[in-house]
């Protein structure tokens, strides 16, 4: 891909097209601005979605710990049923709820605005409904990052609920002893001892978030609505690659996100790998 | 304040918090599994019953008519099949070769043992869109565009399966029996067949789970490799019909349920299983 990334090549015409162009592809795509900006939405995105996947699933999980087996067992085969369907079928369903003029969403947030009790707190909307979530610029990075946080909160919280089931129990007892109340054993035992998982479940949802592709991709129609906000790095790499055919540039586009995710990564590790690894 | 009065008032509390906590979990629930149930309704309702407006959570009689207008619009059945071909060889090759390699790296000792280990364990944290286009390189160079075998075939070694089998083998394969079942004579395959796979079976059954759910979604794949209508899968066909004007929501509500169908039913047979499978690189 380095030897790629210094040519121009269209894939149709074959492998004797390839002609040597130097930086040229590292140039151009260093000074393309929807680089950049899909680089931005990315990131955005990734933030949208990944903080609120753990901010919810630990607290999550702490409750269903404290569920009975069996209960706990159906709550967790409700909470991980997004994760292991496809992301196409679970955007398509997305897709059309947030339908502009059919979808539920809109008709719920329709209905609270008019029905008496609730017309107090969402009665303004009424003047800004229906809304475009996914045809609007400014609302398609909140729906598709909601999509991506509904996909994976679950995961997240069953890996939670794996890691607060390895603590002893006899820590809790002796806290709850020594008069600490729920929120306190909740802070001074659960979440240290729960570091490893934490790291693991941020790094697979970094690792994650930085390639979201089938999300965007489908609730935007392949790019075609909210062509700024909405398109990520890893549609742009596909746009450039496969609706362009210019492969070269897609290749220089690949190291330069490669050198960003190994920095973001080299920077996370160094940061809270240590501790997350449970190591020195 | 008594002494009983207080045990009440902290009983009270105690219960206020337990239902509290209820509530969160099952709300959580219902926004978990909404989704799912609104798409099986949309799948009785056409066009008109849905834009009619307002919130109607009942059942539609229009699921004969989506079926049918759901034939029309794609190949769906050939989608499906093209789907389940995909992921029950991709499985069955890549449990092979995962537990080929598992083995060789858990038992034997050869040179550059380690750089082979540590490479692997390197490559998964690559991210997969980065390895889309050297892998259309391969596939094209190789004469597979547009073929089932470039969706399945690179996938069936995978770095995560082979570690997972190699965790495995360490764990649950005793040096003696190996070493005794050579002493009698048996050949390398011998005993990687009627003695290492046997004993394997856990986490063979975790991997299989784990490979069927990723063939089964994959999209970015597929959408790069096969153009041809009958070669497609099931997540590029329903994707696909986002381009056709007027489209029949209600057929492509119904052809997203049973896409999910298959692996609702595989996931309320083994979901023990598939929750432990899909999430043993957490617990050490």
């Amino acid at each position: 891909m380095v030897y790629l990334s210094f040519h121009t090549w269209n894939p149709v015409e074959g492998l004797s097209s390839m002609q040597f162009v130097g930086f040229e592809n590292y140039a151009l795509s260093l000074t393309d601005p929807t680089l950049w900006q899909t680089l931005w939405n990315t990131l955005v995105m990734a933030v949208l979605s990944g903080v609120p996947q753990h901010l919810i699933a630990l607290p999550l999980a702490y409750f269903l710990i404290m569920m009975a087996a069996r209960m706990r067992h159906w709550l967790t085969t409700a909470y991980f049923l997004p994760y292991i369907t496809s992301t196409v079928s679970v955007s398509m369903i997305f897709y059309v709820m947030f339908s502009k003029d059919s979808g539920i969403i809109n008709a719920i947030l329709a209905y609270l605005a008019d029905a008496g009790w609730s017309s107090w707190l969402f009665g303004g909307l009424s003047s800004v409904l229906p809304l475009g979530w996914v045809q609007e610029n400014g609302l398609i990075r909140y729906s598709v990052s909601f999509v991506v946080w509904w996909k994976y909160v679950g995961f997240n919280t069953v890996i939670y609920t794996a890691g607060l089931a390895t603590i002893n129990h006899d820590l809790y007892e002796a806290a709850t002893i020594d008069g600490a109340n729920s929120w306190q054993r909740f802070r001074h035992i659960s979440l240290p001892l729960l570091k490893p998982f934490i790291f693991f479940g941020v790094t697979l949802t970094i690792i994650g978030n930085m390639n979201l592709f089938d999300e965007p991709y489908v609730l935007t129609v392949g790019g075609q609505f909210a062509q700024t906000a909405g398109k990520t790095i890893s549609n742009y790499l596909y746009q450039i690659a496969w609706e362009w055919l210019d492969m070269g540039s897609a290749a220089a586009v690949s190291w330069i996100l490669f050198i960003i995710i190994g920095i973001f990564t080299s920077v996370y590790f160094w940061f809270f790998g240590r501790q997350g690894l449970g190591g020195e | 304040m008594t002494h009983a009065q207080a045990t009440f008032i902290v009983n009270l509390y105690h219960k206020a918090g337990k239902g509290i906590r209820n509530v969160i979990l099952l709300l959580f629930v219902l926004i978990t599994i909404f989704p799912f149930i609104w798409s099986a309704i949309l799948a009785t309702h056409d066009r008109t019953t849905m834009f009619s407006g307002g919130i109607d959570f009942n059942i539609g009689d229009k699921l004969t008519q989506n079926y049918q207008d759901l034939l029309k619009i794609m190949d769906f059945w050939s989608g499906m099949a093209n789907s389940f071909s995909i992921a029950f060889v991709g499985t069955a090759v890549s449990l092979v070769f995962c537990s080929m390699a598992g083995y060789a790296l858990a038992t034997f000792k050869f040179k550059g043992k380690n750089a082979i280990f540590g490479i692997m364990i390197a490559s998964m944290m690559i991210p997969p869109v980065l390895t889309l286009i050297p892998y259309y390189m391969v596939i094209s160079t190789l004469g597979l565009a547009n073929t089932h075998l470039a969706v399945w075939l690179p996938f069936t070694i995978n770095p995560f399966g082979i570690f997972l089998i190699r965790q495995y083998v360490v764990a649950s394969v005793p040096k003696d029996l190996l070493e005794a079942s050579k002493l009698d004579g048996a050949s390398e395959l011998r005993i990687y067949w009627n003695i290492v796979l046997p004993l394997l079976r856990p986490g063979l059954a975790t991997l299989a789970i784990v490979q069927f759910v990723f063939l089964w979604n994959n999209f970015l794949q597929p959408l790069v490799v096969l153009n041809s209508p009958d070669k497609m899968v099931i997540t590029q066909m329903l994707r696909s019909v986002q381009g056709v004007p007027n489209t029949p929501w209600g057929a492509v509500m119904l052809g997203t349920t049973i896409s999910i169908l298959p692996l609702i039913a595989l996931y309320m047979f083994a979901s023990r299983q598939m929750i432990s499978g899909l999430t043993s690189g957490a617990v050490k």
